[in-house]
C-alpha cells in the first residue's frame, strides 16, 4: 500500500498509545524491524477523511527523548534520520489528560525539533469523572498546535483525530517551549554551522546522542566529540538544566489551563486496591496464587487443542503419504517437514495462553507491583524486578521470553536474564519428563495426598527455578556492569484489562513464535531427517535384502517386519553412526548410542525425544501414543549385560541432562538475534553442556 | 533529611539532590526541586518504595530516595 502521509504515533508508557494505533490502523498492520536494530517497528495504514492514506508508525513508549533503554533510543534516530527518510510528515503525541504535568515533559522535548504536531488528549473521559478541569482551546493556543480530545479505550473522539491528522498543517506552527539555545549556547551554534542544521534542539541533541545514533559519518560524531571536549560540554548537566527549564513552562501552562481537585479519584481507587495486593502476607500470597494458576491454565487448558493439532498432523501425513508415492520426497515432506512443523505448531496453544494472561497482567498494571515487590529479591541474584515476566515466561517457551528482555533497561541485568531464562522448565521439556518418570517412579501415593511421580515433576521444575537463580547469581560477579543499576519506574493506576489488546498480544506472540522458532526448527528437523534417512556406502540396500529373504517374511507380519527394517536403518545411518560416535563421551553418564541419537536429535525441539525414541525402540502400532514408547522402552535391554536399560539411573541422569543442556537451537539462534554477538549464544551453550553433563554424571552415579 | 527516611504517608519538598546522574533520571520523571512527594508504601521485603508526585505514582528503590534532599 502506498501512503501519501507518515504519521508517528509517540507517547509515554501506559498512555493508550497501542490502543490507539490499533484503532487508528486496525488489523491492517505488520511488525517489523528498524533497520540495524532488534526493535520491534510497527506501521500500519489509516484512511483519512480526504481520501489519502496514512502511513501510521508506532514508536515505542518514552518517558523522554533521551533514552534509557534500546527500545527508547529508536525514538530519536526516527524523528531525526533525515537521510534515510523515516522522518514523519506529522506527529501525534499522545497524553493522558490525568496526567498531563509528566506527559508534557516529552511533549515539548518533540515539539522542539519542529516537526509538524498534532495532540491527542486521551483518557478525556477518566480525567472528566476524576474532576480534573481542562481549558483545551487555551492549552491549544498556549501549545500552538491543534489538540484533540479522545477517548482510545471508549472509541471517541477518534474521527475528529483524523480529520486533524489530515488538513493538520505541513509546516511546524507550535510555539517555542524554552530558549534551547541558552542551554549551551556555544556548542549550539557550532554544531548548526558544521552540519548545516537550522534546528538549535536538533544540535543540541546530536551533542547529547551522537554516540547512538547510527546515521552521524565518523567525521560528524569525532567532530561533535571534539566541540564537547572544546566548550566543555556536560551531557548530565546540560539535561538537568534543560529538564528544570521544561518543567518551569510546564507549571507556567498548567497553573493557567487546568483545574484540579485535591486528590484524583482514581488514586484513591488504585491505592485501596495497592493495600491488599502489595500487602506483606496477602501480596505473596496472591502473587503464588497466580502464577499456580497461570500454570494450571498452560497445562490443563491446552491439552486439548495440543492434541488436536498433533492429529491434525498426523492425519496431514497419511494423506501426503497415500496421495503421493512412495520415494524420498514422501519421506521428506511426511517426516522432515511436517514433523518439523508439527513440533512447532503444537506449543502455539501454550504459548498464546500464556502470553494472554501475562499481557493481561501487564495492562491491568499489576505485573508492575509485582515488579516493585520482588525486585530486592531479584535484584540479590544479580536480577531485577522486571526479570521476572520472562522467566514465567520461560515455562512456557524461552523464545518469546527472551525477546521480552528488551524492556530492561540495565544492560548486565538483561544479559543475566537472558543467558538463564532457557534454564525454566519450558514445555518441550515437559514431555520428556513424562515419559522417563512414569518409566521409573512408581505411580503411588506417599503420605496419602502425595503421588510420587508428580512429586518428582514438581521437583523438577523447582530444581529449574533454583538452578536459574544459582547461576544468575554466579554470573553476578563475572559480568562487569556497563551502567549503574537503577528502579525509577512509574506504578500506572489499575485498570481494567483492554480485551483487543490481549487478544493482539496473544496473536502477535504466537505468530512472533512460529517465525522464529519455525524457521530453525524446520531447517533442523530436515537436516535430522537427512542423518537418519541416509546412510553411508549401500547399509541401507543391504538390509532390505536381508529382511526380503524368506526366513524373515515368512514368519513376520509385514507391519512389524517394517518397523524392525526401520529400527536397523535407524543405527545404521549417519545419525546412528553419530550416536556410536558420541557414545564414548557419553557413556559415563549411561548413555548407550540409542540415547545419543535421541540427544542428536533433541535439538531440533526437546520433546523430538519421544518421537526419537519410538523410531529406535520400533514401536508398534501408534508411535505417537506415549503408553507404547514406554511399555518398549520398559523392556529394553543392554544386550551385552541382558540388564534393562532405563533403570532409575540412567532415566534420572537423561531428566538432568534435558534439564540443563541447550538442546534448542531456536533458543541460540534467538539470544544471537537479541545480543548481536555470537559470543553470547556460544558462552550459554558451553556452561549449559557442561552443567548438564556434570549434573547427569553425578545423578548417574549417585543412584547406581 | 533525605527521602528515604520519611515513613508511609509523611510527606516533603525536594530541595535538590546528591547524584548527578541520578538527579536527571529523577527529574525526568516529575522529582524535580520545589515538588511535594509523599510516601504511598513501601515494598513487603522493605525496599523499593512507592511515592506520589506530579499526580502520579512513582516506585524507587531506597538507594535512589536516599539521593534526593528534602527542604
Amino acid at each position: 500500500m502506498k501512503a501519501d502521509i507518515r504519521v508517528a504515533l509517540v507517547g509515554n508508557p501506559n498512555t493508550g498509545k497501542s490502543t490507539l494505533f490499533n484503532i487508528l490502523t486496525g488489523l491492517n498492520q505488520k511488525i517489523g524491524n528498524f533497520p540495524g536494530v532488534t526493535v520491534d517497528k510497527k506501521t500500519g495504514f489509516c484512511q483519512l477523511p480526504d481520501g489519502r492514506t496514512a502511513e501510521i508508525i508506532d514508536l515505542p513508549g518514552t518517558y523522554s527523548i533521551y533514552p534509557k533503554s534500546k527500545d527508547e533510543s529508536i525514538v530519536f534516530s526516527v524523528l531525526a534520520d533525515k537521510a534515510k527518510g523515516m522522518v514523519p510528515d506529522l506527529i501525534v503525541v499522545i497524553l493522558d489528560a490525568s496526567n498531563l504535568k509528566r506527559n508534557l515533559l516529552l511533549y515539548t522535548q518533540i515539539a522542539d525539533l519542529k516537526i509538524p504536531v498534532v495532540v491527542a488528549l486521551n483518557m478525556i473521559d477518566v480525567s472528566e469523572k476524576a474532576g480534573i478541569k481542562i481549558n483545551i482551546d487555551l492549552f491549544a493556543k498556549k501549545l500552538g498546535v491543534p489538540v484533540v480530545p479522545i477517548s482510545a479505550r471508549k472509541i471517541k473522539g477518534i474521527d475528529e483525530l483524523k480529520k486533524t491528522i489530515a488538513y493538520a498543517n505541513k509546516i511546524a506552527l507550535q510555539q517555542d517551549t524554552i530558549d534551547v539555545d541558552a542551554i549551551a549556547p556555544q556548542i549550539i551554534a557550532q554544531i548548526k554551522d558544521d552540519l548545516k542544521i537550522e534546528n538549535p534542539y536538533y544540535a543540541l541533541q546530536l551533542a547529547h546522542q551522537h554516540e547512538t545514533v547510527s546515521y552521524l559519518s565518523t567525521q560528524e560524531s569525532d567532530r561533535i566529540e571534539h566541540l564537547e571536549q572544546e566548550f566543555s560540554f556536560h551531557s548530565q548537566k546540560a539535561q538537568a538544566t534543560e529538564t528544570i527549564a521544561r518543567y518551569n513552562f510546564i507549571n507556567d501552562l498548567l497553573y493557567d489551563t487546568v483545574k484540579k481537585p485535591e486528590t484524583a479519584h482514581d488514586e484513591t481507587v488504585s491505592n485501596k486496591i495497592d493495600k491488599i495486593l502489595t500487602h506483606k502476607v496477602f501480596g505473596f500470597v496472591i502473587f503464588f496464587a497466580i502464577l499456580m494458576f497461570i500454570f494450571q491454565a498452560i497445562f490443563s487448558w491446552s491439552a486439548y487443542p495440543m492434541s488436536l493439532i498433533e492429529d491434525l498432523f498426523i492425519w496431514l501425513q497419511s494423506v501426503v503419504t497415500k496421495a503421493l508415492p512412495a520415494g524420498p520426497l514422501v519421506s521428506l515432506i511426511s517426516d522432515g517437514v511436517l514433523a518439523g512443523l508439527s513440533g512447532v505448531m503444537v506449543f502455539i496453544p501454550q504459548i498464546a495462553i500464556l502470553f494472554a494472561l501475562i499481557s493481561i497482567l501487564e495492562d491491568t498494571g499489576y505485573m508492575s507491583r509485582v515488579t516493585f515487590m520482588m525486585d530486592k529479591v531479584m535484584r540479590k541474584v544479580g536480577l531485577n524486578g522486571k526479570s521476572v515476566v520472562p522467566l514465567i515466561g520461560g515455562f512456557a517457551c524461552a523464545v518469546p521470553s527472551i525477546m521480552s528482555t528488551r524492556n530492561i533497561e540495565n544492560w548486565k541485568d538483561r544479559m543475566i536474564t537472558i543467558m538463564v531464562t532457557p534454564l525454566v522448565a519450558c514445555s518441550a521439556r515437559l514431555p520428556v519428563y513424562t515419559l522417563l518418570i512414569a518409566l521409573v517412579v512408581p505411580n503411588r501415593n506417599v503420605w496419602w495426598i502425595f503421588n510420587l511421580q508428580g512429586l518428582a515433576l514438581t521437583a523438577m521444575y523447582l530444581l529449574s527455578i533454583v538452578s536459574a537463580v544459582v547461576v544468575a547469581f554466579v554470573m553476578k560477579f563475572i559480568l562487569k556492569a556497563r551502567e549503574r543499576g537503577y528502579f525509577i519506574m512509574e506504578l500506572p493506576v489499575y485498570r481494567m484489562p483492554r480485551w483487543k489488546n490481549v487478544a493482539f498480544t496473544m496473536y502477535d506472540r504466537s505468530k512472533t513464535f512460529v517465525l522464529q522458532a519455525g524457521k530453525v526448527i524446520i531447517a533442523v528437523s530436515i537436516i535430522l531427517w537427512v542423518l537418519k534417512s541416509y546412510a553411508p556406502g549401500d547399509t541401507f540396500a543391504r538390509i532390505d535384502q536381508k529382511y526380503s529373504q524368506s526366513q524373515y517374511t515368512k514368519t513376520m507380519t509385514p507391519d512389524s517386519l517394517n518397523k524392525v527394517i526401520a529400527s536397523e536403518k535407524l543405527e545404521t545411518s549417519y545419525a546412528g553412526v553419530f550416536g556410536h560416535m558420541i557414545e564414548p563421551v557419553i557413556k559415563p553418564l549411561g548413555f548407550d548410542w540409542k540415547i545419543g541419537i535421541a540427544l542428536i536429535s533433541s535439538f531440533a525441539a526437546r520433546e523430538v525425544f519421544v518421537g526419537t525414541m519410538a523410531t529406535i525402540y520400533s514401536v508398534e502400532g501408534d508411535a505417537d501414543k506415549m503408553e507404547s514408547v514406554q511399555q518398549k522402552m520398559h523392556s529394553a535391554t543392554n544386550p551385552q549385560t541382558g540388564q534393562p536399560v532405563f533403570t532409575l539411573a540412567v532415566a534420572f541422569s537423561l531428566m538432568m541432562f534435558y534439564a540443563f543442556a541447550m538442546q534448542c537451537a531456536s533458543t541460540v539462534a534467538v539470544v544471537y538475534r537479541e545480543t548481536k554477538n555470537w559470543r553470547w549464544p556460544a558462552a550459554q551453550f558451553a556452561y549449559m553442556t557442561l552443567l548438564a553433563y556434570t549434573a547427569s554424571f553425578i545423578v548417574y552415579h549417585w543412584l547406581k | 533529611m533525605t527521602l528515604s527516611q520519611l515513613e508511609v504517608g509523611q510527606t516533603g519538598i525536594v530541595k535538590e539532590f546528591t547524584d548527578l546522574e541520578m538527579s536527571v533520571k529523577l527529574m525526568e520523571m516529575g522529582c524535580l526541586p520545589g515538588e511535594e512527594i509523599r510516601i504511598s508504601r513501601i515494598a513487603p521485603l522493605g525496599d523499593p518504595i512507592a511515592i506520589h508526585v506530579s499526580g502520579y505514582q512513582l516506585s524507587l528503590r531506597k538507594f535512589e530516595a536516599s539521593t534526593i534532599i528534602l527542604q
